[in-house]
């Protein structure tokens, strides 16, 4: 599992790539959580298009970032979903919480 | 019902054994010629399961868990993780969605996942002794299939 960061004056994208599972979650929370704080983004993208497997340890990352923009008033938008990892997201009805883009 | 073909896997409670466990009933199950989408909540059931026995069941220690996989004439697949750790006190709570005993990287929402992705799920847990899952999936039989 690998995280890239891309962006400018505080809108900032995470490309996530590889498998998020439970191995890799805390790295995951840790590195997202180092730009959220040194970035401050007002709006942050999750990039999911190089994910090859997803479980529920993908649940609690999408809704730490989500908690974490709600808490400071910004917003995250979700985008490139894998077919598989879709499938775990709606199961767990984050379709009704967060925003996706196709 | 006898099983057509079955393989047993043990591991030792580290985590980078979670991708090996999904990997290793993806390939078992590709026997049954299954969806990718089949296939894709296979791999993430068997995530969850082998996860939960990892992070719950052995929270100070490393412990064994097996993982028995069995196929049978109807065209189903039986997952059975089986963990010999301190055992869950109340398998309806546990069950709940968003609930969780974890830390901040546990979701909750493992044995709903499981739920969802699978046909049946059996828990049998006694504290103190182990727990056991047993789930099922009937895999779809596709025009042009090898089996």
């Amino acid at each position: 599992m690998a995280v890239t960061c891309t962006g400018e004056d505080r809108v900032l994208t995470l490309h996530i790539s590889g498998e998020v599972d439970h191995h890799g979650a805390g790295k995951l929370m840790t590195e997202m959580d180092a730009q959220m704080e040194t970035r401050f983004p007002k709006t942050l993208t999750l990039d999911l298009s190089g994910v090859t497997f997803m479980d529920s340890s993908g649940i609690a990352v999408l809704l730490r970032a989500y908690k974490r923009m709600s808490a400071v008033g910004g917003s995250l938008t979700v985008t490139g979903v894998p077919p598989q990892a879709e499938r775990v997201l709606k199961a767990a009805g984050l379709y009704r919480l967060l925003h996706f883009l196709e | 019902m006898k099983a057509e073909n079955y393989v047993t896997v043990e591991l030792v409670s580290r985590s980078y054994n979670e991708g090996f466990a999904r990997s290793a009933a993806a390939c078992f199950a590709a026997q049954l010629d299954p969806t990718l989408d089949e296939l894709g909540d296979i791999k993430t059931a068997v995530s969850e399961a082998v996860t939960n026995a990892i992070v719950h069941a052995y929270p100070d220690e490393l412990g064994r868990i097996v993982m028995k996989l069995r196929l049978y004439p109807d065209h189903s697949l039986e997952i059975v993780v089986r963990d010999w750790g301190v055992g869950i006190p109340d398998v309806d709570k546990a069950r709940e969605p968003l609930y969780t005993t974890g830390s901040e990287e546990r979701s909750g929402m493992g044995f709903t996942i499981m739920e969802s992705f699978m046909d049946t799920v059996k828990v049998r847990s006694q504290v103190g002794k182990g727990t056991t899952v047993t789930m099922r999936k009937k895999v779809s039989r596709r025009m042009g299939s090898r089996v």
